[in-house]
């Protein structure tokens, strides 16, 4: 039946047709529904392997769900203890969804518009990889976020993040990352601090609204309890290692539950679509410094809890290992996890204005991604040139 | 016996329709072409008119930079049609058999009283030479460059190949006196890949005047680039020759028979043959004189394997270099949310994207279908665990696509040619055409050379 209906109407968005300028739109929508019929080209391969992006990319975003759901209900959770509601379990998760969606509408209608636009204009094909970028987002953004605010951060991301670079597989930085960093640091207000972790706090803060319990948000005004961790240990932020395995703490929504992104993990390495290499090599540089760190006397955080704390799970399991800004070669992918782990307790070591190392860490080895692969390959080709020389 | 080497990266698909050892046809020449295309860079001269009457090594055309380069008829007859296409450039000649199997009787000294001049005069001159190919770039090789050495694949692991061991069994003593007449042309010495299986009791094993190295993995271990690439690169200013197995028999035949003797035996096989087989046939073999192997429907027919072969049709002819044909359904159907499809267990992935990894005795019957629309280069991790080979795939590509020739020169492109990447295409999720960057970055490396 679907497949009447678009061989009906694909003359019409064909080259000629009415809507012909609409050819990419219609294609992007046929292809979803339908695997292609076009066959191989002479010259090339005669058969080919049955998988494709959408299929790599739909398991990184099915890899997301277990964190997605229990940052549904983490947001109701947080929102029921601050304000001392006593609500059932399926109330927290109606408030979390109801919180949650129009982020992610946000995040799909202003991201995928752009990437249709775009594809349009140039006559492309629309990429499927704004499909994990616009999946991320909304979990790695405080819930209380303003819409419009998103939507800008999601419009530069895409644009200057992606676009300008020639579209998806040639961006450096993750776009995901990208958009956060523009909220951090365009609305710093909105992004840090300790109130905007929790759903409707900074409102309720804000507007004076009484709320019930009051002198619980006291206990927990260090909302994230990265932020004081990072100066006085778990205890004084009013909670525990187990706790922070759990999730069952305030932060961004998809990032606080440290077991459901493990299950992420899981299946991102089964089927092998992330890089073990990078997620390994990450929590090694993480645990390294940690324990650099520990020893000298800079913080009495134990190394391994620095792992279950902030953004560093979310961020080594997702983002840290996506392929186009990652590095490209096997050994240059252990140089460049093992810098993000390292880099990333520094930042929290070292600077408490700047809690969430994660973001900073990613972001500057995307950067730098580039320059270790070129010296991986360099040694190739030095190798090469050797070769010729002793025979 | 050199080292035992042992490759790990690779990939054996599992495709349906294995050729039965047994030879189910023996073609009496019909139809014949020979096509300038079969080889690289190759500018034709031609020496004929339709309507000429030629015998089996009669030279048909020359290339033009080399005129001592000939391609010779390998059947007796008349000459058909000569068939151009776009700028009239030369795509086939067709020559028609005449039954009489007469071929032109050549002077051949002993191998054993000729040096490397008078060797490549008498190959030249009795047509055989096109069988050896050239390093750098796969082109017909150059009689007046100096090969580091000859490698010939003793193994064939690419997908429903034909075996050595079966399809040549008739050619042990045409495919030593080749290797002794090849011995003759290079310093480096004649090395013969085999595979570590069963290695001393290969029947090739006891040839005499070789170098023996035994190789053992996945396709594309049976590649002579991949074996040339751990045995002896190739590096910058180096020139090595290939020559195929079931070509080193044809040289040889021609030093005991005195004549152009080009049948082989190849394997007709894919998951639309109908009795996949093997089958003689003479070089040039037009498609026509199998068509019951390749029955009704919408089938395309490969002169080659899978991989890396050439869509030739039903009306078609087969490749000079060409041991195989293999036969393959069209794959000219939608397939409804076939990317969000749990099992899909009628499709095969390398990747664990798809359980497929668990069904590892499954063969499949593999179609033609593209399986998703063309994207950019997104994974970077696929490509270099088929290619067993000291080079970064992904930076290759991209230095051919960029046209940066002195990346590509650094980055290894002297020693790939388009079937050492052919799993790198098949396996790549963005279903980017592999192949065409490579033949694209070596045509332009031979246009600034």
């Amino acid at each position: 039946m679907a497949k009447n209906f678009f061989d009906k109407i694909r003359p019409t968005f064909s080259k000629g047709g009415k809507l012909g300028w609409l050819h990419s739109s219609f294609d992007a929508f046929e292809t979803f529904f339908f695997v292609p019929d076009r066959v191989t080209r002479k010259g090339g391969v005669h058969v080919k392997d049955c998988v494709d992006l959408k299929r790599l990319l739909i398991i990184v975003v099915l890899a997301m769900v277990p964190a997605f759901l229990f940052g549904i209900w983490n947001i109701g959770y947080q929102h029921n203890v601050v304000f001392g509601l006593g609500w059932s379990f399926w109330q927290m998760v109606w408030y979390g969804f109801v919180k949650i969606i129009p982020l992610y509408l946000v995040s799909y209608i202003v991201g995928l518009g752009i990437e249709f636009a775009s594809a349009q204009i140039k006559g492309h094909e629309v990429s499927e990889g704004y499909l994990v970028s616009g999946f991320i987002i909304p979990l790695i953004v405080p819930v209380d976020v303003p819409w419009w605010m998103l939507a800008i951060a999601v419009a530069f991301a895409v644009i200057i993040g992606k676009e300008v670079f020639g579209g998806t597989g040639m961006n450096i930085w993750n776009p995901a990352l990208l958009a956060r960093a523009f909220l951090f640091f365009s609305y710093p207000s909105k992004m840090s601090g300790d109130a905007v972790w929790v759903g409707g706090l900074s409102k309720a803060l804000a507007g004076g609204t009484p709320w019930k319990g009051g002198e619980v948000v006291d206990a927990l005004s260090g909302a994230t309890p990265l932020s004081h961790a990072s100066l006085d240990g778990l205890s004084a932020a009013g909670t525990s290692a187990w706790n922070l395995f759990l999730g069952n703490v305030p932060g961004a929504v998809g990032e606080t539950s440290v077991i459901a992104i493990l299950i992420g993990a899981l299946i991102l390495v089964c089927t092998g679509v992330a890089s073990w290499k990078i997620m390994c090599s990450s929590v090694l540089g993480a645990l390294f410094v940690g324990w650099l760190g520990q020893i000298g006397g800079v913080t009495d955080i134990p190394c391994w809890e620095q792992l279950l704390m902030g953004g560093f799970a979310f961020g080594t399991v997702f983002m840290a290992t996506d392929p186009v800004t990652s590095a490209q070669t096997e050994c240059g992918k252990w140089i460049y996890g093992f810098l993000i782990g390292a880099l990333c307790i520094t930042v929290r070591l070292f600077n408490p204005g700047y809690p969430e190392g994660m973001m900073l860490a990613i972001l500057l080895m995307n950067t730098f991604a580039p320059l270790i692969d070129h010296y991986v390959v360099s040694a190739n080709v030095n190798r090469r040139l050797k070769r010729a020389k002793t025979v | 016996m050199s080292d035992q080497i042992r490759l790990k990266k690779g990939l054996d698909l599992p495709i349906a329709g294995a050729a039965l050892c047994e030879v189910t046809k023996r073609v009496a020449p019909g139809l014949v072409a020979v096509k300038p295309t079969d080889f690289r860079g190759m500018v034709p001269r031609l020496l004929v008119k339709e309507g000429d009457s030629v015998k089996a090594g009669t030279p048909l055309f020359a290339d033009k930079k080399n005129p001592a380069v000939v391609f010779c008829s390998p059947v007796s007859g008349a000459v058909d049609a000569i068939v151009r296409g776009d700028k009239r450039k030369l795509l086939e000649v067709r020559v028609k058999a005449d039954g009489k199997n007469e071929a032109v009787a050549f002077d051949v000294p002993k191998i054993s009283s000729l040096g490397k001049a008078e060797m490549t005069e008498v190959l030249l001159r009795c047509g055989v030479w096109p069988c050896l190919r050239q390093r750098p770039f796969g082109v017909v090789a150059d009689p007046a460059a100096t090969p580091k050495a000859i490698f010939i694949s003793g193994m064939n692991t690419a997908p429903l190949g034909a075996d050595p061991e079966f399809a040549l069994k008739d050619d042990y003593a045409a495919i030593q006196a080749g290797v002794e007449a090849l011995g003759k042309l290079t310093g480096g010495g004649v090395h013969l890949s085999l595979p570590a299986k069963n290695f001393a009791a290969n029947e090739l094993h006891k040839l005499t005047g070789v170098v023996f190295h035994a190789f053992e993995g996945p396709h594309p271990a049976g590649n002579v680039g991949v074996q040339i690439n751990h045995i002896s690169p190739i590096n910058k200013g180096e020139v090595v020759w290939t020559v195929d197995l079931h070509l080193v028999a044809v040289i040889g035949r021609l030093f005991l028979k005195g004549v152009y003797d080009t049948r082989r035996v190849i394997a007709v096989a894919g998951p639309a043959a109908v009795k996949p087989s093997y089958v003689e046939v003479p070089a040039g073999v037009s498609m026509q004189d199998l068509a019951e192997y390749f029955g009704e429907g919408d089938v395309r027919i490969v002169s080659g394997d899978v991989l890396s072969g050439e869509a030739i049709g039903r009306e078609g002819f087969l490749g000079f270099y060409h041991n195989q044909v293999s036969v393959l359904k069209e794959g000219h159907y939608y397939e409804m949310f076939g990317w969000a499809n749990p099992f899909r267990g009628k499709k095969f992935s390398a990747s664990r994207a798809y359980p497929a990894f668990l069904r590892c005795k499954k063969k499949y019957e593999m179609d033609t279908n593209e399986n998703g629309g063309e994207r950019p280069f997104l994974m970077n991790d696929v490509y270099g665990k088929v290619l067993p080979m000291d080079i970064y795939p992904l930076y290759l590509f991209k230095a051919c696509l960029a046209g940066d020739i002195e990346k590509m020169e650094n980055l290894g492109i002297y020693e790939v040619i388009e079937e050492d990447v052919a799993l790198c295409e098949y396996v790549c999720p963005s279903k980017v055409e592999i192949q065409n960057i490579i033949r694209q970055g070596i045509d332009l490396m031979m246009k600034e050379m």
